[in-house]
């Protein structure tokens, strides 16, 4: 922080250093006490002016070092790929751009349906897996079949192929010929997905519940809360935040996986680009429901990071007190 | 009609000469306690012969006191001699293993009791503040009156204010714990532990997390409080202040009482080697 902060001081430093020097020297008699120097005209002295310089030094030559190897890879991966004989080919079949305009409509409608399918799935994700870590962390033996059953939920959830619970749950409930079942494989689809990530969700939060400190509940229940207010007042606030991180990398995975519908004959943007790739055999479709993908999870990806550098500091904040 | 255990007795003590068969008759139900004044009301805390055990481990045997309306009991003793648990016990943050524990004449270590209308009448402060991180000052001091007492919000934010305003944090209210200093930390837990009015307060050696230069301004609201006639039970190891506020000084050794009696008894003129032996230890720190 102190190089970053002392940084913008220094170019015009050493022009200005005699004159501020002498400044600084006769100021002196007038207040000798080091705090009212400082809000006067503070000058480094010669060894921290040195040490300044040096961090400059530092940091220009790795700023350079870096902007060097980047050129020298982009400049290889160039040669090597724009190089090879296939490229030509790759690009016509890959990276058309008249394949994409034409795609376009169909793939990018198809994106809705992914999208519509994220913000389902992850409500009834966030709610069901909430649900489920709150009844592992029951105490007391009356609790224990509770405890056992979503121990299994996700252990299983957990363990299956996002794929296979699709292909069970999208062609296994209908078979079963149930009244009011519904028949639609996006809701289908959408079922399948909020069981296996409400899964991933439950052992967030509860690790998230473990992370608070006892002592939290002990203040808690000294008051005279019960155990559902002491969870709803004192440790579930503290535990959700903490968790908001891995859990927007699960809303990620989710948004990604939402692509996985299409096996269930469901119109999304990979469906739609598969469709639209078959037409003239070219992949281009396919890169452009990818493009589309990065530009929803990208965003989704930074404010992930932001928010984990936040609490990162928050809870060293945190140790302090 | 049911005998009063204590309203007959001062009839009985001017007459010293048939004194003993008298008390005899009237009030086996007093026997045990130890009061040497016959006209002692209720205690509000009354602990008899409690212990407590980890496996083979006894940690608590045998304690036996009372605190008297307005009574401050201060616990000393060094580290693993068994205060905290046995405040852990009054709190019924620990189940006792043997003994009765009586707030205000109820036996609270029935296991039918409810142990959170229990600890509404409790404040406990402890070392480390345990304020909650996710709440403004404000709104920790609120939580159990709005919460638990079912006061109206309005009401109890009066009175949280006038608490506040009394420990110097009135212009904090929106401000979260970990922007105050130890001492203000610690002195917002103690207001939090008083916005229910309970019957009795436990601290926790609540100075022992504090920068000495801090530990003042937190024992000077303490004895403000033992002041407005507040009871408590203390552990602690600032032994300057425990002869000022203790109305009795209980010396734990080894979870059981070595020593007790008034605070000059105790801490001046200690009759057991082990006393001395603490107290010279803390004296040369």
């Amino acid at each position: 922080m102190s190089v970053a902060e002392s940084r913008p001081d220094q170019d015009p430093e050493p022009s200005r250093r005699p004159g501020a020097e002498r400044a600084g020297h006769e100021s002196l008699p007038e207040s000798t006490h080091p705090a009212a120097g400082a809000a006067e005209g503070w000058v480094p002295s010669a060894r921290q002016r040195a040490r300044e310089q040096y961090r400059l030094r530092v940091r220009r030559r790795s700023v350079l070092v870096a902007a060097v190897s980047t050129l020298v890879v982009a400049a290889v991966a160039v040669v090597v790929i724009g190089g090879s004989s296939g490229w030509p080919l790759v690009r016509k079949r890959f990276f058309s751009a008249s394949e994409m305009a034409d795609a376009w409509p169909a793939v990018s409608h198809g994106l809705l349906v992914n999208l519509k399918l994220f913000v389902l799935c992850a409500a009834a994700a966030g709610v069901f897996g909430l649900l489920l870590a709150l009844l592992r962390t029951l105490a007391g033996p009356v609790f224990f079949p509770v405890r056992v059953l979503t121990a299994l939920y996700t252990d299983v959830f957990r363990g299956l192929p996002v794929i296979l619970v699709l292909y069970l749950v999208g062609f296994g409930l209908p078979a079963l010929r149930l009244k009011g079942m519904p028949r639609d494989p996006i809701v289908l689809g959408g079922i399948a997905l909020a069981l296996t990530y409400s899964a991933y969700v439950a052992e967030v939060i509860r690790a998230g519940i473990e992370s608070v400190h006892p002592s939290q509940v002990a203040a808690a229940r000294s008051l005279g809360l019960s155990y559902p207010k002491t969870m709803r007042f004192v440790v579930l606030p503290q535990a959700l935040r903490r968790v908001v991180p891995p859990l927007l990398n699960d809303a990620i995975s989710l948004q990604k996986d939402s692509g996985l519908v299409s096996v269930l004959g469901v119109v999304d943007a990979v469906r739609a680009a598969q469709i639209a790739t078959s037409v003239h055999f070219n992949y281009s479709p396919y890169v452009l429901a990818g493009l589309l993908f990065l530009a929803i999870t990208v965003p989704l990806t930074r404010v992930t990071d932001y928010l984990a550098a936040r609490s990162a500091r928050r809870r060293g904040a945190d140790h302090r007190a | 009609m049911p005998e009063p255990t204590t309203a007959p007795e001062p009839t009985t003590v001017p007459e010293p000469t048939t004194g003993p068969a008298a008390t005899t008759a009237a009030d086996p139900a007093e026997r045990p306690s130890p009061g040497p004044d016959p006209a002692a009301p209720t205690p509000v805390l009354s602990v008899r012969g409690l212990r407590k055990t980890y496996g083979a481990a006894v940690v608590l045997r045998d304690i036996s006191f009372d605190v008297l309306p307005g009574q401050a009991v201060v616990l000393i003793g060094g580290s693993g001699s068994g205060k905290s648990t046995l405040l852990r016990c009054l709190n019924l943050l620990e189940t006792v293993d043997d003994g009765d524990v009586l707030l205000a004449g109820e036996d609270i270590t029935d296991p039918r009791v409810n142990v959170d209308r229990v600890r509404r009448r409790i404040g406990v402060v402890f070392q480390a503040y345990n304020l909650f991180p996710h709440m403004t000052v404000l709104d920790n001091v609120l939580l159990a009156p709005v919460r638990v007492h079912r006061r109206p919000r309005a009401e109890a934010r009066d009175r949280a204010r006038e608490l506040l305003t009394r420990i110097g944090l009135a212009d904090k209210l929106d401000v979260y714990p970990d922007r105050l200093s130890g001492g203000q930390q610690q002195r917002l837990a103690i207001v939090r532990a008083l916005a229910t009015d309970p019957a009795l307060l436990l601290l926790d050696e609540i100075t022992s997390a504090l920068d000495p230069e801090l530990v003042g301004e937190v024992l000077g609201l303490v004895g403000e409080l033992k002041r407005d006639g507040v009871p408590m039970v203390l552990a602690t190891h600032e032994m300057a202040f425990a002869r000022e506020i203790a109305d009795e000084v209980i010396f734990l050794d080894g979870g059981a009482i070595a020593e007790r009696g008034t605070p000059a008894r105790v801490l001046d003129d200690p009759a057991g080697p082990r006393t001395r032996q603490f107290l010279s230890r803390l004296r040369a720190r």
